[in-house]
C-alpha cells in the first residue's frame, strides 16, 4: 500500500470535517445572507466587513483568538464547560467551530450574491399572488438562489479541506482527532519523507479534481451555466 | 376618508402622496370599480408609481386607499400586498424562472382568494390561449406568450381588481397586435375591473372606458374615455400623432362597395367594412395628418368623406412648416395638420368655413 493507514485516517478525518462544516454553515448562514441581501440597515456595512474578515486575516491570527476564547478562561471555554462539554481546543469539535469561522465568508457571499442578483421583482410578484414573507422565502427565494447555494457548498467544502494554520493553532496534531491531511503532509515533509508526501499530495489532487469535475457535470446537466465563484 | 354611501362601494378612493428621488406623485381621486380604467400619461408621469402604491409595493407612499369600504391604507396602517385582493401584471415578463408555465399558474391557483374550479381554470387558459404551453419553461416562450401566461396567472388568484402596468410596452408591434385581442376578450368577458397603465394611445383607445391622465405626478384630466380623447385639450404623450377619437354607431351597410356608414354627433363617415365589426357604439380615430381642408366641396375628389366645418383655432408647430388646425364639425371637434403655406394660401382664420376631407379613419373598437 502506497498510503499508510495514518494517511488514510487523515483523509477520512479531513472529508468528515469538511462535510460537517459545510452542512452546518449552509444552515446557519442562510438567514444571515438573506438579511444582508435584503436589509437597508446601517449595520449592513459593519456586519459585511466582519463576515469578510477571515478572507484577509492570517489564519494564525484567527486561530490565536479562537484558542484564547476556547481556553479555560475564554468566554467560549466558560460556556462549553458550563454545558458540561469540556474544553474545545485539541478536539475534533474545536476544529469544527474554528472552521465555521474560517470558512464563513466563502459560504455567505455566494448565497448573498444569489439573493441580491435575483432582485426584488420575483418577490413582489409572489406578494401579489398572496404569498406571505415566509412563503416567498421558501417558494421563491430559496429555489431561485439554488446556484448560489451550490457554489457556496463547493467553496465552503474546498476551503475547509485546505486549512492549515487554524488547525495547527486549535487542534494541534492528534492522530484520528485533529490530524487532517494538510498537517499529515507537513509532518511527512518535516520528516523528509518526500515519497510519502508525494503520494498523499497526489491523492488529494486527484480527489479534489474529480470532485470539482463531477460537480460541474451535475451543474451542466441541470442546465446551469457553469460554476460562478462568488456569484 | 370614509365612504359615505352605498354608491361608493363600487369605487376605489385614492389619496396619495409619494416622493422619491426628486419625483413626486400627489393624487386625490375616486375611480369606478367597473370596466377598464386607463391611467394614461408620458413616461415619468407617475403611472407606474400610482399602481405600485395601490398594490402596496411602495412602502414610503403616504395617504389612504379604500376599495369600496375595505381599507388598504390609512394613516399609520398599511395592508401588506399579499393581503390585498388584487392581481398585478408587470411591464416585463415576470414569470418565475424556476417553475414551468403550469407551475407558475398553479402557484396562483393554490393561493387564490376563492377556489378555482377546473372549469374556471380552463376558461382562463382558453381566454389567454395558453393551453398548449403548459409544459414549457418560461425561457422557451416568446415575449407575447410570457405576458399572456402572466395575465392568466394574475387572473387565477381571483382578485377583486386587476392592475396592469404597461403589459405591452416591452413587446414589439407584431406581439402587441397578438395580445390586444386577448385583452379585448378579457374586457368583453367582464371578469373584473381593470386599472390599465399605458402611454400608448392605441391601447387606451381600444380598451379604456374611463381615462385618467397624469402629468408630472398630478392628475391632469379624468372622465369617460371617449369624451376625453375627443377633446382637443387632452394632453397627449410626446411622440403620439395628434388626432381625435369620435364615438358613433353604424347606421348603414353598403354590401356592394363593402362600406359602412358611421353616424356621429356632427355628421356621417364612410369606412371600409371589416369582419371584426360589431353592433353598438364604435370608436373611430382620425389622425390630424389624414385630414385636409378645401374652401369649396370637391365633388371630383377620390376622398369619400367630405364634411362642412368651421375653423376654431390655428396652432403653429415647432418646426415652423406645419400648422395644426382645430375645427368643429357639428358638435364634434376635429384636428387637421396642414402646411403653413396652405393655410396662408387658403386664408384660414378663426370662424372661416371650410370643407374637411378625411382621407382615412381607423376604427379602433
Amino acid at each position: 500500500m502506497l498510503l499508510t493507514d495514518q494517511d488514510w485516517q487523515a483523509i477520512r478525518l479531513t472529508l468528515h470535517l469538511a462535510s460537517v462544516v459545510t452542512l452546518l454553515l449552509l444552515l446557519m448562514v442562510t438567514p444571515l445572507a438573506w438579511w444582508l441581501a435584503q436589509t437597508q440597515s446601517r449595520l449592513k456595512a459593519p456586519v459585511s466587513a466582519l463576515v469578510a474578515m477571515p478572507l484577509v486575516l492570517p489564519p494564525t491570527v484567527i486561530g490565536f483568538y479562537l484558542l484564547i476564547a476556547m481556553g479555560p478562561d475564554g468566554w467560549l471555554g466558560q460556556v462549553t464547560q458550563a454545558l458540561g462539554l469540556g474544553l474545545l481546543p485539541f478536539t475534533f469539535e474545536g476544529l469544527v467551530v474554528a472552521s465555521l469561522v474560517y470558512s464563513l465568508p466563502f459560504v455567505v457571499q455566494p448565497i448573498q450574491n444569489a439573493f441580491e442578483s435575483m432582485g426584488q421583482r420575483p418577490l413582489e410578484v409572489a406578494a401579489t399572488l398572496r404569498a406571505g414573507p415566509w412563503d416567498r422565502f421558501f417558494t421563491i427565494a430559496l429555489p431561485q438562489a439554488r446556484r448560489g447555494f451550490f457554489s457556496a457548498a463547493v467553496l465552503g467544502f474546498a476551503h475547509t479541506i485546505g486549512e492549515f494554520g487554524v488547525v495547527l493553532m486549535i487542534g494541534g496534531n492528534i492522530a484520528g482527532e485533529t490530524r487532517v491531511v494538510s498537517v499529515q503532509l507537513y509532518d511527512h515533509v518535516e520528516a523528509l519523507q518526500y515519497e510519502q508526501a508525494h503520494w498523499l499530495a497526489g491523492v488529494m489532487l486527484v480527489l479534489c479534481f474529480t470532485l470539482l469535475l463531477g460537480l460541474s457535470l451535475v451543474q451542466k446537466r441541470a442546465g446551469w451555466s457553469g460554476m460562478k465563484y462568488g456569484a | 376618508m370614509v365612504p359615505e354611501s352605498n354608491a361608493d362601494q363600487m369605487r376605489i378612493h385614492i389619496r396619495l402622496d409619494f416622493a422619491e428621488d426628486g419625483f413626486s406623485l400627489c393624487l386625490d381621486t375616486r375611480l369606478p370599480l367597473k370596466g377598464v380604467t386607463a391611467i394614461f400619461g408620458r413616461s415619468g408621469s407617475g403611472k407606474t408609481s400610482l399602481l405600485r402604491c395601490l398594490a402596496g409595493l411602495e412602502t414610503r407612499c403616504q395617504g389612504s386607499i379604500y376599495l369600496g369600504d375595505q381599507c388598504w391604507q390609512a394613516k399609520g396602517y398599511r395592508l401588506p400586498t399579499h393581503k390585498r385582493p388584487l392581481g398585478y401584471v408587470f411591464q416585463e415578463a415576470s414569470l418565475f424562472e424556476h417553475l414551468s408555465v403550469r407551475g407558475n399558474l398553479d402557484y396562483a391557483r393554490k393561493r387564490a382568494w376563492q377556489q378555482v374550479t377546473d372549469e374556471e381554470y380552463h376558461h382562463i387558459l382558453d381566454l389567454m390561449g395558453i393551453e398548449p404551453l403548459l409544459q414549457r419553461r418560461s425561457y422557451q416562450l416568446s415575449g407575447g406568450e410570457r405576458q399572456r401566461v402572466a395575465i392568466a396567472r394574475a387572473l387565477l388568484i381571483k382578485p377583486s381588481l386587476l392592475l396592469m402596468d404597461e403589459p405591452l410596452a416591452a413587446l414589439d408591434q407584431a406581439r402587441k397586435q397578438e395580445i390586444l385581442p386577448y385583452l379585448e376578450q378579457l374586457k368583453a368577458n367582464a371578469l373584473l375591473p381593470i386599472l390599465y397603465v399605458s402611454h400608448a394611445l392605441e391601447e387606451v383607445s381600444r380598451l379604456a372606458d374611463t381615462l385618467l391622465v397624469l402629468e408630472s405626478g398630478q392628475l391632469k384630466a379624468q372622465g369617460a374615455a371617449g369624451a376625453l380623447l375627443a377633446s382637443l385639450d387632452c394632453p397627449l404623450p410626446t411622440g403620439e400623432e395628434p388626432g381625435v377619437l369620435l364615438e358613433g354607431s353604424i347606421v348603414e351597410r353598403d354590401q356592394q362597395w363593402n362600406l359602412v356608414k358611421i353616424a356621429f354627433d356632427g355628421g356621417e363617415l364612410w369606412l371600409s367594412q371589416s369582419e371584426s365589426w360589431h353592433s353598438g357604439p364604435m370608436r373611430v380615430r382620425i389622425l390630424a395628418r389624414d385630414v385636409s381642408l378645401t374652401l369649396a366641396e370637391h365633388q371630383d375628389s377620390s376622398i369619400l368623406n367630405r364634411l362642412p366645418g368651421v375653423v376654431r383655432a390655428l396652432q403653429k408647430e415647432s418646426d415652423g412648416a406645419m400648422i395644426l388646425v382645430r375645427l368643429s364639425v357639428g358638435n364634434t371637434a376635429l384636428l387637421a395638420r396642414i402646411s403653413r403655406r396652405s393655410a396662408v394660401h387658403l386664408g384660414l382664420c378663426e370662424g372661416k368655413s371650410v370643407w374637411v376631407q378625411i382621407k382615412s379613419a381607423a376604427l379602433v373598437r
